[in-house]
């Protein structure tokens, strides 16, 4: 897509608010907050070794389907969640969002690059990627379906990366 | 090297204590390089990660980047990534298929056997011929062991049947959990990068003290039994191996418990097809490998055999190590194979729930050892029941020491050899 098509201006300040949100969340280290958000069949995904591997034959660095969403907060909740006690220190921006053309099911796909500053005992680690969503309106409220976390580095060695990106 | 006869392993390695400047101190790094990782055997990759004719894979020996290639007739290469004009990397992909490298900065060109094919403006060279003189260096020693490839930087000593001793059974014991009698290592891998000595790495993958501490989290909340594995009434062992290789023997808590399976958290049913796979090609002896189930092996310096995956650990510097970790996969295994990966991916690498963890220990353990007192780690626990089984073997009770002991003792054997 070469163009820039006409946007529904309320419908993408509403998806905003809510990226804003999933970030506030996860920065805050708000756990269950976080997993609120989730629709009962999410899917968490951060792919390894490129963006576009198939997770049923390729290693990923994480893909939860909804009880492992669940099984990960639990462990998040649990004080001997050592790589994430004590917390890290993070911040995000979440930028670029667009609604993206695409046929989901009914379910809104949309995209959108982030930052992420992470400090804790190890050192500052600088985190940036984009992700995919597909958000869907349930009883009223927008869920995540999926998110799909595409590390810029994900095809090189990485630190530990125990907080919710 | 130098450097190395300065470091006083005497004093330094103990029976039951080590140094903590062994992990930290620049000249054993430096000492280490040349008579660990550029002289005795150390794990590169599997064959199957080059499965056809000119396939290529960027592997590495500690800090030294490898190509692994196999050329056209079948055979497996070990080349050194550097061009031989003036020592360009040739090769900057991380796998393919290609019959040949050629270099960016001159366009020198090698075959995946290493040979020197060609270079422009040949008549630069007064009519030398340089093709057999200038090939790709090739790792001096190549050798497989059920596809695993090893490789020793050094041009003659122990051969690797020698250097792997017991441990090949333990591979023999993975192996036939395939039923074609086949690893396949095709799933790709993570790189999970830690701020901490190898050798801290090494020594955690057959420690048995530590699970039910550092994994305390995702066992209780996952309600899982592999804590009681590692606890103090298990009747697993730990063992020195020889040669440095030690490993977890869970076979005992398997053989009590006398479920197929159980070693991988499921039961017959779930898998069906497998099940029949392996009793059409065991037969009776099917039961026992369903029972005992996937060796817990750290074959000495870097490959560790963990059940259902594989970790190789890759040293880059005195204070960092790269893990890389892959799903074991079994030919003729499909149902088995895809919930291997499933569980692997979960449990390991940068978002793992064991081996975040873990990693998290060994950066703490990273900084604990530049803290100048008591200066020492200790290796004693379960040093007044180490016994020996029926193969002449040490071993201990499941959260000993006797790995770390084993490590040490075969670590200073090779620094004080000097050659």
């Amino acid at each position: 897509v070469t163009a820039v098509r006409p946007v529904d201006v309320d419908l993408l300040r509403e998806v905003e608010q809510f990226l804003f949100l999933e970030a506030r969340l996860a920065d805050e280290g708000d756990y269950d907050g976080w997993e609120a958000l989730w629709s009962d069949d999410g899917v968490y995904w951060i792919p390894a070794n490129g963006d576009d591997i198939d997770p049923a034959t390729q290693m990923s660095i994480l893909y939860d389907n909804r009880s492992r969403i669940a099984l990960r907060v639990r462990q998040l909740n649990h004080d001997k969640r050592h790589a994430q006690n004590p917390k890290s220190r993070l911040r995000r921006i979440v930028g670029n969002i667009e609604l993206l053309d695409g046929d989901a099911g009914g379910d809104l796909l949309v995209g959108a690059n982030f930052i992420v500053y992470e400090s804790r005992e190890r050192g500052t680690t600088i985190w940036g990627g984009r992700s995919e969503y597909r958000l869907r309106r349930v009883d009223g409220q927008w869920r995540m379906a999926a998110k799909k976390v595409m590390l810029v580095d994900n095809d090189r060695p990485l630190a530990t990366l125990a907080f919710l990106v | 090297m130098s450097t190395a006869v300065t470091v006083a392993w005497d004093r330094l390695i103990e029976p039951d204590r080590v140094h903590g400047s062994l992990y930290t101190d620049p000249a054993v790094w430096d000492a280490e390089l040349e008579r660990i990782w550029y002289r005795t055997w150390v794990y590169v990759g599997h064959e199957s990660e080059v499965p056809e004719p000119n396939d290529f894979v960027l592997k590495s020996i500690g800090p030294q980047p490898v190509i692994m290639t196999r050329d056209k007739a079948g055979g497996i290469h070990l080349l050194l990534n550097r061009c031989s004009h003036r020592a360009n990397l040739v090769c900057d992909t991380a796998r393919g298929n290609c019959s040949s490298f050629r270099c960016p900065y001159h366009g020198w060109t090698f075959a995946n056997t290493g040979a020197l094919l060609g270079y422009p403006f040949s008549s630069g060279y007064g009519g030398r011929e340089l093709k057999s003189e200038l090939g790709l260096a090739p790792v001096p020693r190549v050798a497989s062991y059920q596809g695993f490839v090893f490789a020793s930087m050094a041009d003659d000593g122990p051969s690797l049947a020698e250097h792997l001793g017991d441990a090949a059974g333990e591979i023999d014991r993975l192996v036939q959990l395939s039923p074609e009698g086949k690893v396949q290592l095709t799933t790709g891998w993570l790189q999970h990068k830690v701020r901490a000595n190898w050798k801290l790495l090494l020594e955690n993958e057959t420690d048995g003290y530590h699970p039910q501490f550092v994994h305390a989290s995702i066992f209780a909340v996952a309600d899982s039994g592999i804590g009681d594995l590692y606890g103090e009434k298990s009747t697993a062992v730990s063992r020195d191996l020889g040669g440095g290789h030690t490993e977890n023997d869970l076979r005992p808590e398997f053989r009590r418990l006398g479920e197929p399976l159980r070693w991988f958290g499921t039961s017959p049913d779930r898998l069906p097809d497998y099940v029949a796979a392996m009793r059409a090609a065991h037969g009776e002896a099917a039961e026992q490998i369903l029972v005992e189930g996937s060796p817990h092996v750290m074959i000495f310096p870097n490959l560790f055999i963990a059940e259902i995956q594989i970790f190789v650990l890759q040293p880059v510097a005195v204070d960092e190590t790269v893990q890389h970790v892959t799903a074991i996969q079994f030919a003729g295994a499909p149902d088995l194979n895809r919930r291997m990966l499933q569980q692997t991916l979960g449990s390991v690498g940068p978002a793992g729930f064991l081996l975040a963890d873990d990693s998290e220990m060994y950066e703490r353990n990273q900084r604990g050892v530049q803290v100048r007192r008591p200066e020492w780690l200790v290796l004693k626990r379960g040093l007044h029941r180490e016994r020996i089984d029926e193969r002449g073997h040490v071993v201990g009770d499941a959260t000993d020491e006797v790995p770390m002991r084993a490590i040490w003792a075969h670590y200073k054997s090779l620094m004080e050899d000097g050659r």
